[in-house]
């Protein structure tokens, strides 16, 4: 069974404390796949989610499609893959993922389309569209039902769904 | 004093040796094409795994073209950050067991800044103190540099580097990954005012392309149909226009308020022409000296790495084997 959330962002702030709000109720351990075209967000989220998880001023959370992955210090560990430029599962084993995705952590991955049969059974999946300049439509599916209700009330919370 | 550098913070595998920080005595990168013969075909490319099934042959083919041996070496210096923390920690590790080893200091150095000290291998050098630009697919860095060891950080980005929106805009445009060479090239033949992009984050000493490449992407789908063929140039001279003046831009407030007279300009990026010209322009107009590493000094190596290494070696700077590698360099850190 997978439930989804559907939500509605009308503004780049709206998108950065969406992803905070995720960020504050993280768990350890959890994975978040972004799958979204180019400029749809994925990146301005995660920043959110950094901003939840308390990561230092002092460090920009900044677009990992170079570097493969960033990691951050924070309340929980905030590990940011872009797996965009892989060319196959083999890489993704050289990056040391699967240490990555079974620590403590939070993971978020962009692009994770690319990489769906690596992704845990509990991954949280959020779906990203523009809908113009500045609106977005981001859609919340997991299979972990723990996951799901607990970002759900927290985003109903905060106002949006 | 002799200096082997190390390098294996993103996807090249590299060390060179550097004689007293000035003189290149060999500069060896794994993607070489004659390396790859060495090498048995073997494309070093993305993963640690690479990194360390390539380091070894790497170095060893750094002493030999300097026609030294590690006798001969005084010093080793690696990149400590910011990367790839897998593929950091296989030349970080490889330079501290060659230290220990050989009983010969160890420094980690932050690969931003060694792409600063690439001017020093070139003839002309800049005085310090100077304002200096890093610009590359992973980086967008603004400092003051006053010493070797006091390198200050004014702005960077808070989202996309500036290579990388490059990237991102040849892939929208259908041009192939990576996009810095394509977009270079056909821009040339392109009008850089036909479309009027945004100018982002004018006030702040920080960068952000993200909203630019949004721009882009608004523009393309508010064109009925994809760009005729003829038009791609136009569009990407102009896209290029508005990530150059921001550089541009940028790069000389910070200049006005260093009181030195020369800016450097460095990184991957610093091939791209128009870049140049830009920079040349606006020197120029400012009065101001512009100093840029040669092409091969732009992109990653490690014998700007073995250079900033032996400044810092000649200042005392010595690190224990416990340094650890870092991921992302938090601003305010030397």
């Amino acid at each position: 069974m997978m439930s989804v959330l559907i939500l509605r962002s009308k503004s780049l702030e709206d998108t950065l404390r969406i992803g905070r709000i995720i960020g504050e109720r993280a768990l350890p351990g959890m994975v978040i796949a972004l799958v979204g075209d180019l400029g749809s967000g994925k990146t301005s989220l995660t920043q959110g989610i950094a901003a939840g998880l308390e990561v230092p001023d002092e460090y920009y959370v900044t677009s990992p499609s170079f570097t493969l992955v960033n990691e951050y210090p924070g309340r929980l560990p905030l590990y940011h893959f872009d797996v965009y430029r892989l060319a196959g599962p083999a890489d993704l084993d050289d990056l040391g993922y699967d240490d990555y995705v079974s620590g403590a952590g939070l993971t978020a991955v962009e692009w994770a389309e690319k990489i769906m049969d690596r992704l845990p059974e509990d991954v949280v999946i959020v779906r990203m569209k523009s809908l113009s300049d500045e609106e977005r439509a981001i859609e919340l599916s997991s299979r972990s039902e723990e996951s799901f209700e607990l970002l759900k009330k927290a985003l109903e919370e905060g106002g949006f769904a | 004093m002799l200096v082997l550098g190390i390098e294996s913070s993103c996807d090249e595998t590299a060390a060179a040796v550097v004689s007293d920080g000035r003189r290149i005595l060999s500069n060896v990168v794994a993607s070489q094409v004659d390396f790859h013969a060495l090498y048995g075909g073997v494309v070093p490319e993305i993963a640690s795994r690479k990194h360390m099934e390539a380091i070894l042959p790497v170095i060893d083919r750094s002493l030999e073209e300097a026609g030294v041996s590690l006798d001969d070496i005084d010093g080793v210096a690696a990149t400590r950050g910011p990367g790839l923390i897998g593929s950091i920690l296989v030349g970080l590790s490889a330079a501290k067991a060659i230290a220990f080893a050989r009983e010969i200091p160890f420094v980690g150095v932050n690969h931003i800044a060694g792409h600063i000290a690439a001017i020093f291998l070139e003839e002309k050098v800049p005085p310090f103190p100077f304002t200096a630009l890093v610009v590359s697919g992973g980086h967008t860095n603004i400092y003051t540099v006053e010493d070797f060891d006091r390198m200050r950080l004014l702005g960077q980005t808070r989202d996309d580097a500036a290579g990388e929106a490059f990237d991102k805009a040849a892939k929208m445009l259908g041009l192939g990954y990576p996009g810095g060479v394509v977009i270079d090239r056909l821009a040339e033949q392109g009008d850089a005012g036909r479309i009027r992009f945004p100018r982002p984050m004018k006030n702040s000493p920080d960068f952000s392309f993200s909203g630019l490449k949004t721009a882009l992407l608004s523009y393309l789908k508010q064109c009925e149909e994809p760009p005729a063929q003829d038009d791609i140039p136009h569009v990407v001279a102009s896209f290029q226009q508005a990530i150059i003046d921001v550089l541009v831009e940028k790069t000389m407030r910070a200049a006005g308020y260093c009181p030195g007279g020369a800016v450097v300009v460095a990184g991957g990026v610093a091939a791209n022409r128009r870049l140049r010209q830009c920079f040349r322009e606006a020197c120029e107009a400012d009065g101001l000296d512009l100093y840029i590493p040669s092409p091969a000094l732009c992109t990653d190596n490690a014998a700007m790495i073995a250079a900033y290494g032996t400044r810092l070696l000649e200042k005392g700077i010595v690190h224990s084997f416990d340094l650890n590698a870092l991921s992302r360099w938090p601003v305010g850190m030397d």
